[in-house]
């Protein structure tokens, strides 16, 4: 935990390259502190250091400024995303930062940092690869064999997202019981592989980070083709912990905490996705219409 | 074809979230970019006489994410200061937040200061 917000501090100080300067918690109050062993204290956020966000389009695309600095990466590029509609969306995540700045609910900003920077160093086919592998383990393909009542809900809730994705993609998917989950034909997988391949890097990132988020590749299909809302899609992906809230009673700062989070970043992701990439095709329809 | 419900449902709860954006800064939500590209690509959409338009219906999804992307994460944000922002809990507070309170020695227990 400390190491991660250690690491948040630094790459909240390098989106804009300012010097090291102020005191944070960990060093101001650590060595302070009455009872130092037990007592966490909250990192201090970064204070909302700008006052106006605006957007102007340079040769890359979309970049944003703050005042009249340019955003940069945390590889300190010069932030740029290909959609308007995007940047308009992360000059507002910026724009709504209160005090202090929430790196953790900019999740559009986090997606474009990471399609920017491409941390992981991984090209499309590892990115499709790690994306395709989750079917192996698809949340909506393991089923419990009791109690009666969750095998029944899940055969309810889930049976028809996989045979809609069957019948979308012409694939057999299936689902079972046992430890070593469904086995999915090699050409399920090849179909699969070739339909993501039609997605652009910056897609590509997203819908990894949607599977990942819902632990699900069945799931995130649905979302890309506006087959499931993103409500939908996370409520199938928790169905058993639902169920398990039905019986054993609802906790607000674990299960709603866990809801939304998961809902924003599913939402995020989804929105990444098809933000990034809107085809000519549809560009030329709205256009007539 | 995923159910979104109306579109006027959504551009209400988008509103409803860009002026909970803006309550903050104080600005009206009408001067943001945000809220002037939504008005665009709502008009651009409204519907004629088209039931089913890709387009129409690729827009409103997109919108109903958003929606959900701006609620789920000021939800979020209030949980997260309620419980989880101000670092470690005492004991006390411990208890208190599943209805528990910490049981009383008359006279105190003995060591403390």
């Amino acid at each position: 935990m400390w190491r991660r917000c250690l690491r948040l501090r630094d790459v909240g100080r390098r989106l804009l390259n300012l010097p090291r300067s102020g005191l944070t918690a960990s060093e101001g109050l650590g060595p302070k502190l009455p009872t130092p062993i037990r007592a966490y204290v909250p990192p201090a956020e970064r204070k909302r250091f700008y006052q106006n966000v605006s957007i102007s389009q340079g040769e890359g695309g979309f970049e944003i400024n703050l005042d009249h600095r340019k955003l940069r990466t945390p590889q300190g590029k010069l932030f740029t995303v290909p959609s308007e509609a995007l940047a308009i969306a992360v000059a507002t995540e910026w724009d709504s930062q209160q005090d202090t700045i929430k790196m953790y609910t900019m999740h559009l900003t986090t997606l474009c940092n990471t399609s920017l920077d491409n941390p992981t160093q991984r090209d499309k086919d590892q990115l499709i690869r790690a994306a395709v592998k989750f079917l192996d383990t698809d949340t909506v393909c393991y089923r419990v064999e009791e109690p009666e009542t969750l095998v029944e809900l899940q055969r309810n809730e889930w049976d028809p997202v996989i045979s809609w994705a069957e019948k979308r993609y012409g694939v057999e998917i299936g689902s079972s019981t046992s430890i070593t989950g469904p086995s999915i034909p090699a050409r399920t997988r090849e179909v699969l592989v070739s339909h993501l391949a039609s997605y652009n890097m910056w897609a590509l990132q997203g819908i990894e980070f949607v599977v990942t988020q819902l632990k699900s590749l069945v799931l995130t299909l649905g979302l890309t083709d506006l087959r499931l809302t993103v409500e939908q899609a996370v409520l199938l992906s928790r169905l058993e912990e639902e169920y398990q809230i039905q019986k054993w009673g609802n906790i607000e700062w674990a299960h709603d905490y866990e809801l939304q989070e998961l809902r924003a970043r599913t939402a995020a992701g989804t929105l990444f996705v098809h933000l990034c990439s809107e085809s000519t095709a549809v560009k030329h329809k709205l256009l007539q219409g | 074809m995923a159910a979104l419900g109306s579109p006027l449902r959504t551009w209400r709860g988008l509103l409803r979230e860009l002026r909970y954006l803006n309550a903050a800064t104080g600005r009206p939500y009408r001067d943001t970019a945000a809220y002037r590209y939504l008005v665009k690509a709502f008009r651009a959409h409204r519907v004629t006489s088209e039931k089913l338009c890709r387009a129409q219906h690729e827009l409103h999804f997109q919108a109903a994410t958003y929606l959900c992307l701006l609620r789920s994460i000021r939800e979020h944000v209030a949980l997260h200061q309620e419980f989880h922002g101000k670092g470690e809990r005492s004991v006390e507070e411990s208890a208190g937040l599943v209805g528990l309170k910490l049981p009383q020695q008359p006279g105190g227990k003995g060591w403390e200061p």
